[in-house]
């Protein structure tokens, strides 16, 4: 055998077995810390769970154990409800590095994040020497096998330690895998905890349950029974590809002529398309695949990028859905009571390199956040939350380029984390998420994901501000209101009594302090209906008449329940109401009822007037100009009118002097 | 004027604004009740008096803000309060009426604070003194020793005459809320001055040291910043039997306002600083140049310490060379001191060396 340092080198690469890649390379695949590495390992089972159970349609029920062996040790338990996994394949799952289905797959799966459950067994083997042990149970079969299972590392295979078939009544099918680990329990920001709470945030139809090493039982229930639509699989998008893929795919084709080549292996692209890309990359359209040179290969990709070629299908992407997001907001923030959750955002599915993706956002603001920190910022890929490497994620970074300010928010310059008692999530979803390294801990900064991010969280922004400016509009009204409706008639009453003189006519004076017309809606509900009520203030001089518009959720309107009828229904959901004169200090009140709606889709009446100046009235907005147009769409919101010009005092205001007298 | 008469010209002028509120409510308009800013910029020196008084600068409390609602109704609630105890000849402490106020449903107050503020708006804006509306503070006035012979009426209306040395304990006379001369008559004294001494502390210290007997002076206990009766009966032992005064505190910025509010008027009270300031009270220390002359142990100041300061330079009751010159030095020395400070030199050296130092300066000491 020839001695050169090529040959002694080469023998050497051999010689490095997965095991010490796997030691060298732990930062870059996430194990860089004892806290981190226990994240990682109920991350990869908890991932691998819930991807089993919805590619079986079954609504995940899972299990995550943690139990601390001693100082550095613990033993990860996850279990779950899935479909199982058939005994002969038992071994190469958890025992064998790079096996799995989902490789050369476009599709949106949780998956292609991780390094798999065999690599976090190895790593769990590397620091114990302990076996890992799995159990599953397919439908039907009258016990679940269970195997002791390590990797022979050297050779990526699995050895069984021990083999048992063992009845498991309780469950039906399921898996159920422990395995031991070097790491460290924390709690916080980043932790064990904090990843299984976001994950049940964005799954909502799945039910969590952790057991801490406490003992310490969290359950994050379901928030609901709907599965997510199953993934399809999708060829490669012509959209972005790059050379080398095309290249391979041109290798590994069936087809015989590059026009086949291009209408079958590609996603959107007919023969009509297929000819066009030929014509326009100058190839003959009967040119055999496999006798494509680098340079041919150039011109195709070239000629790919001349011709306009349909957005990839959806349905290989699983949106969460806004009701969806908003559920699962709900569920698991409530105990900090937000006062308001945005309707959240979910933007049609765009394009980067070849590969479809979908932003979602939501925002949650107020109840028990602190308001002097900055927001918390919840992202997620492809359903898996990312704890680490805020910094440098894409999400962040539309975060900081988008001026907050605008959407009720403080931030410093207009960029910049901002600061509120708010969460801000983002949800990236796509057949490829494009992260910054292997250890998949932050997104890559692409322009066109970026922009859909920005889009996304300003139309959130956007409800955000218009429930701030309405919430600031209500305190400002309701001290006034509580000055008419209380105070002054109290006052009326105590000094007439003092005077022994009758109560004095109050329209006078209450006109002058409101001088507007004051509506304020409620929304009650009960017995699967929502009962609302409109009440209409005129605290005016003279008498008025004008109109009220609402624009409800399609089909809820019970027309029965009206206490005046509507004058218009549009669309079966811009109502109308023609109002009758209310005199000066008269309360007018319009309530009705809808029926069929979940609690949590309406809360707040939008309401609008016509037919009197806008300057007149609280609580409502003047009818919008797109009124008759399709749908009721806003674009920014400006700052509301300012209230008008309160009378010219002649002195300052005794009470609000604001000079502390105690001072001395 | 009698009690009686007194009691009841408040009750008459506290109905007219109930009136007046009427009134408006009756036009239309929106109540509101005009008076002046009780506020730092709006302390002006009366030249006729030599006090400190509120400004010509007016304020108004009006209908159209909640505050200022919830205010005017309660004057009428007050109002009804102050008749009854006059008719059933009782009185309240300023706590009791906060209590009482339980009772008024909204217009109850919230806090103590509030319930004084609005007692003593209603004397500005009336011209009368609390104890006309049968209100009274819940703390009585801190204490006095020395040879000063005076008549207390007590609770049974018996007369009784009291010398402040001979017949009391070590804790002195306890001054009475109300110091006026129904209740009390200030008849004679041999001693020279009064030394108002702002803590406990040096107080039984100069009684120990029976200063009030080596130098012929009235101790009077400042207990803090002075109540209203305290203030009043220094202003009244200088008045009528012409004493000077001396005013002894602790070395930083609130223990200069404790002088401030003896001898110019508060900021809080300045309806009413012709009756309670005394103009020719001096202050004599802790100075800041005291730190330095007797190099006295000191502490830092605070940041509200310096806030504090900063804000006496831009007050008007401390517009004069000697206080700019004692604040400026105190922010430069960035320093405090207290008067037990003084005890680094021994127990006696506060009577000894260091307030014979001060009275000589003022012409004070005993030859």
């Amino acid at each position: 055998m020839p001695s050169t340092t090529a040959h002694k080198l080469a023998k050497g690469q051999k010689e490095i077995s997965v095991s010490e890649f796997f030691e060298k390379n732990r930062q870059i695949l996430g194990f860089d810390s004892p806290v981190k590495s226990l994240i990682m390992g109920v991350k990869e089972a908890v991932d691998n769970a819930l991807d089993a159970c919805e590619e079986a349609q079954m609504l995940p029920e899972i299990v995550v154990r943690i139990d601390k062996i001693d100082q550095k040790e613990y033993r990860v338990s996850v279990e779950d409800n899935g479909p199982g996994i058939v005994s002969t394949s038992m071994p190469n799952v958890f025992g064998r590095l790079l096996y799995g289905s989902r490789f050369h797959a476009v599709r949106q799966s949780r998956g292609q994040q991780g390094i798999g459950i065999s690599a976090t067994i190895m790593y769990g083997q590397i620091t114990t020497g302990k076996a890992a042990t799995a159990r599953s149970k397919v439908e039907g079969a009258e016990a679940a096998k269970e195997i002791d299972i390590i990797i022979d590392t050297k050779k990526n295979a699995p050895v069984l330690l021990r083999e048992d078939f063992i009845p498991w009544n309780e469950k039906e099918h399921g898996t159920r895998v422990a395995f031991y680990m070097n790491g460290r329990y924390v709690t916080g920001k980043q932790s064990v905890l904090e990843y299984l709470r976001q994950t049940a945030i964005v799954n909502p139809h799945a039910s969590i349950t952790f057991i801490d090493p406490d003992g310490r039982r969290y359950n994050f229930e379901r928030a609901t029974e709907q599965m997510p639509p199953l993934s399809k699989e999708i060829k490669p998008h012509p959209d972005g590809i790059e050379l080398g893929t095309l290249m391979n795919m041109i290798k590994a084709t069936k087809e015989k002529t590059l026009v086949k080549f291009l209408q079958n292996d590609f996603n959107r692209i007919s023969e009509r398309v297929a000819k066009e890309i030929c014509a326009a990359a100058a190839l003959p359209e009967s040119t055999r695949p496999s006798n494509l040179t680098l340079e041919s290969s150039k011109q195709l990709l070239e000629g790919m990028g001349k011709v306009k070629i349909m957005a990839p299908q959806v349905d290989c992407l699983s949106p969460i859905g806004g009701n969806l997001i908003r559920k699962g907001l709900k569920h698991v923030l409530m105990d900090i009571k937000p006062e308001f959750y945005a309707p959240p955002i979910s933007r049609e599915p765009k394009v980067h390199t070849g590969n479809p993706f979908l932003i979602e956002v939501g925002i949650v603001y107020g109840g028990d956040m602190p308001s002097d920190q900055p927001v918390q910022i919840l992202r997620f890929a492809n359903r898996v939350p990312l704890l680490y490497q805020q910094g440098a994620c894409v999400i962040t970074k539309a975060i900081e380029s988008t001026d907050w300010r605008r959407y009720g928010l403080e931030q410093r310059g207009g960029s910049g984390i901002p600061f509120g008692p708010a969460i801000i999530l983002v949800h990236v979803a796509s057949t490829k998420i494009p992260f910054t390294s292997e250890a998949k801990e932050a997104i890559a900064s692409v322009p066109a994901i970026q922009e859909e991010i920005a889009l996304a969280l300003k139309a959130c922004g956007r409800s955000l501000k218009t429930h701030l400016n309405k919430k600031e509009r209500k305190t400002r009204t309701r001290s006034k209101f509580e000055i008419v409706q209380i105070i002054i008639p109290l006052m009326a009453e105590k000094t007439a009594k003092i005077v022994g003189k009758p109560v004095p006519d109050l329209r006078g004076t209450l006109t002058k302090i409101m001088n507007v017309v004051w509506i304020d809606d409620s929304v009650i509900y009960e017995k699967k209906r929502h009962r609302v009520k409109v009440q209409v203030y005129n605290y005016t001089p003279k008498q008025q008449r004008f109109k009220v518009h609402t624009v409800l959720p399609k089909g809820g309107l019970d027309l029965a329940s009206c206490s005046l009828r509507p004058s218009e229904i549009k669309d079966d959901e811009k109502i109308t109401w023609e109002l009758p004169k209310i005199a000066s200090t008269a309360l007018y009140e319009i309530s009705f009822e809808l029926k069929g709606l979940d609690q949590d889709a309406f809360s707040e009446t939008e309401l609008y007037v016509s037919g009197i100046n806008p300057v007149d009235v609280m609580g409502a907005d003047p009818l919008p100009g797109d009124w008759d147009l399709e749908g009721v769409n806003f674009t920014e919101t400006e700052a509301p009118a300012a209230e008008k010009a309160e009378d010219e005092e002649d002195e300052p205001d005794y009470d609000e002097s604001g000079e502390e007298l105690n001072d001395e | 004027m009698t009690n009686n008469e007194r009691n009841t010209e408040a009750i008459k002028r506290l109905y007219s604004i109930s009136e007046s509120i009427y009134e408006q409510l009756d036009k239309g308009q929106i109540p509101k009740m005009v008076l002046p800013l009780r506020t730092k910029a709006n302390i002006k020196f009366d030249a006729r008096t030599n006090v400190w008084k509120y400004g010509s600068l007016r304020g108004a409390r009006s209908a159209k803000k909640v505050k200022g609602a919830m205010m005017l109704l309660r004057t009428s609630y007050m109002l009804e309060l102050i008749q009854e105890m006059i008719e059933t000849n009782k009185s309240s402490t300023l706590r009791e009426a906060y209590y009482i106020s339980e009772g008024w449903g909204k217009a109850k107050f919230h806090s103590q604070d509030e319930s004084n503020l609005l007692t003593e708006d209603l004397e500005i804006v009336t011209q009368c003194l609390r104890e006309d509306f049968k209100l009274r503070p819940e703390e009585n006035g801190a204490s006095i020793i020395g040879d000063i012979n005076i008549v207390e009426t007590d609770r049974k209306g018996r007369k009784k005459a009291v010398n402040c040395r001979d017949d009391v304990g070590d804790s002195g006379y306890g001054i009475p809320y109300n110091v006026e001369k129904e209740k009390i008559e200030i008849k004679n004294t041999s001693a020279r001055f009064v030394v108002a001494v702002e803590t406990g502390g040096m107080f039984d210290r100069l009684v120990e040291n029976g200063f009030d007997e080596d130098q012929n002076a009235i101790l009077v206990h400042l207990k803090g910043q002075p109540a209203r009766s305290t203030r009043r009966f220094i202003r009244r032992l200088n008045d009528e039997l012409r004493l000077p005064v001396i005013v002894f505190t602790d070395g930083d910025p609130w223990s200069f306002r404790i002088y401030a509010s003896v001898a110019y008027g508060a900021i809080k009270t300045a309806h009413l600083s012709e009756y309670l300031a005394t103009p020719t009270a001096e202050f004599i220390g802790i100075t800041a140049s005291d730190i330095e002359n007797y190099d006295l142990p000191t502490d830092k100041l605070t940041d509200m310490d310096t806030r504090a300061l900063n804000a006496e330079l831009k007050d008007p009751r401390f517009n004069t060379a000697f206080w700019k010159g004692e604040i400026d030095l105190m922010l430069k020395l960035g320093r405090k001191s207290e008067q037990q400070a003084l005890a680094k030199y021994g127990l006696n050296f506060v009577t000894d060396t260091y307030l014979p130092d001060k009275l000589n300066e003022l012409g004070l000491l005993k030859k």
